[in-house]
């Protein structure tokens, strides 16, 4: 196992809420495609045997007393690899959707460029991934509304294939948003000036359980998301022209 | 009209009570108990104090009495509904922040035992 004091010491999480079916299989593969790198499931008081399948297939498990969602969920995996002096941390579904072998490319990539967030991306290239119809309408919806925000294009906004290096740690063990994530995490990043890079990742379909977002969510989702993203740049513009202006009075 | 104001008056000498009875024994902190004091205080004095009310009422430029008693204790709702909104958020924060110390001390606990187990 890697030491989480190395210099590029590395630490897989995988959120799981009643993941009994795929969840062994996630781990193995994540245990083949990057031998000697611990995996954390972060337990979401699941109700079935998630998390005897996680540790039977080599796992560590971090069992959250309550439901807490998929946002309190990573961020209590943050919280953990921050304290443990992880340099880089992985999340990885709980549903098998993420392929194992992309973690590697995730990793040189977060490494090689020293960006903030890297985000594996089912359409930074066409690489034959699917997604549904209203999915796929909400994706384009939020590339649309996040362009002007990021300042660059994101391909892939509601991924939750991503991994952080320590500074985005930093931030994210100190604040995340609990329900969906992705889309403010990067607004959050943002804020701060942090940098972000996508690379091409293959998904599968969902084998077992079910998706948290469902059809009668969706409008709940955007709505959601959105006063999220408007939070947070109304945040972003108070510090940014509190900033104006105090190096306005300075000069 | 007075029939009304009579009862609103008892409603509100009730209110006070249950008040002031579950602060004492501690069922509702004071800090929570304010906004519901004020209100009742309000309703209590209004609906005692005819010419207040009509004075009121005159200032506001509303058409009846009883609409002139019901807007403090209405706006005082919204502002109680919001101000528990406000402890909710924050307790539900709390709540978070805890539940993830617990998961990650047992998580520090369970390594532990099992290096103890393994030393033994």
């Amino acid at each position: 196992m890697t030491s989480p004091n190395a210099p590029h010491s590395l630490l897989v999480i995988v959120p799981a809420l009643n993941e009994e079916g795929a969840i062994g299989g996630v781990v193995r593969d994540i245990h083949q495609h990057v031998p000697g790198v611990p995996v954390v499931v972060i337990d979401d008081c699941s109700s079935d045997s998630t998390i005897a399948r996680a540790r039977e297939a080599g796992a560590d498990v971090l069992p959250v007393p309550h439901h807490l969602g998929v946002g309190g969920c990573v961020q209590a995996g943050y919280k953990l690899a921050w304290e443990l002096g992880y340099q880089y941390v992985i999340r990885v579904d709980g549903d098998g959707q993420h392929d194992a072998r992309d973690i590697p490319r995730i990793f040189e990539t977060l490494k090689s460029t020293g960006c903030e967030m890297v985000i594996g991306s089912r359409f930074a290239e066409d690489n034959g991934s699917r997604t549904g119809t209203v999915r796929s309408l909400g994706i384009r919806f939020f590339r649309f509304v996040l362009r002007p925000v990021l300042g660059k294009p994101v391909h892939d906004p509601t991924s939750g294939f991503v991994g952080v290096n320590r500074r985005a740690l930093e931030v994210f063990r100190q604040s995340f948003p609990l329900e969906y994530p992705e889309i403010e995490a990067l607004v959050v990043l943002q804020r701060r000036r942090f940098r972000f890079e996508e690379v091409p990742c293959r998904m599968h379909p969902r084998t077992t359980g079910r998706s948290s977002i469902t059809a009668l969510k969706s409008l709940y989702y955007v709505v959601h998301v959105l006063l999220g993203v408007f939070v947070n740049v109304l945040k972003f513009d108070r510090r940014f022209h509190r900033g104006q202006r105090g190096r306005g009075a300075g000069g | 009209m007075d029939r009304l104001l009579n009862v609103v008056t008892g409603v509100s000498v009730i209110l006070l009570v249950m008040i002031l009875i579950s602060v004492r024994r501690a069922h509702i902190r004071v800090e929570y108990s304010v906004t519901w004091l004020l209100a009742a205080a309000a309703m209590l004095i209004l609906s005692l104090a005819h010419p207040l009310l009509e004075g009121f009422r005159n200032l506001l430029g509303l058409p009846d009495s009883p609409l002139t008693l019901f807007l403090p204790a209405g706006g005082a709702v919204l502002i109680m509904l919001f101000r528990f909104s406000v402890i909710i958020s924050h307790l539900r924060d709390d709540n978070i922040a805890l539940a993830q110390r617990v998961a990650i001390l047992e998580y520090h606990l369970q390594h532990l035992r099992d290096h103890e187990n393994q030393e033994a």
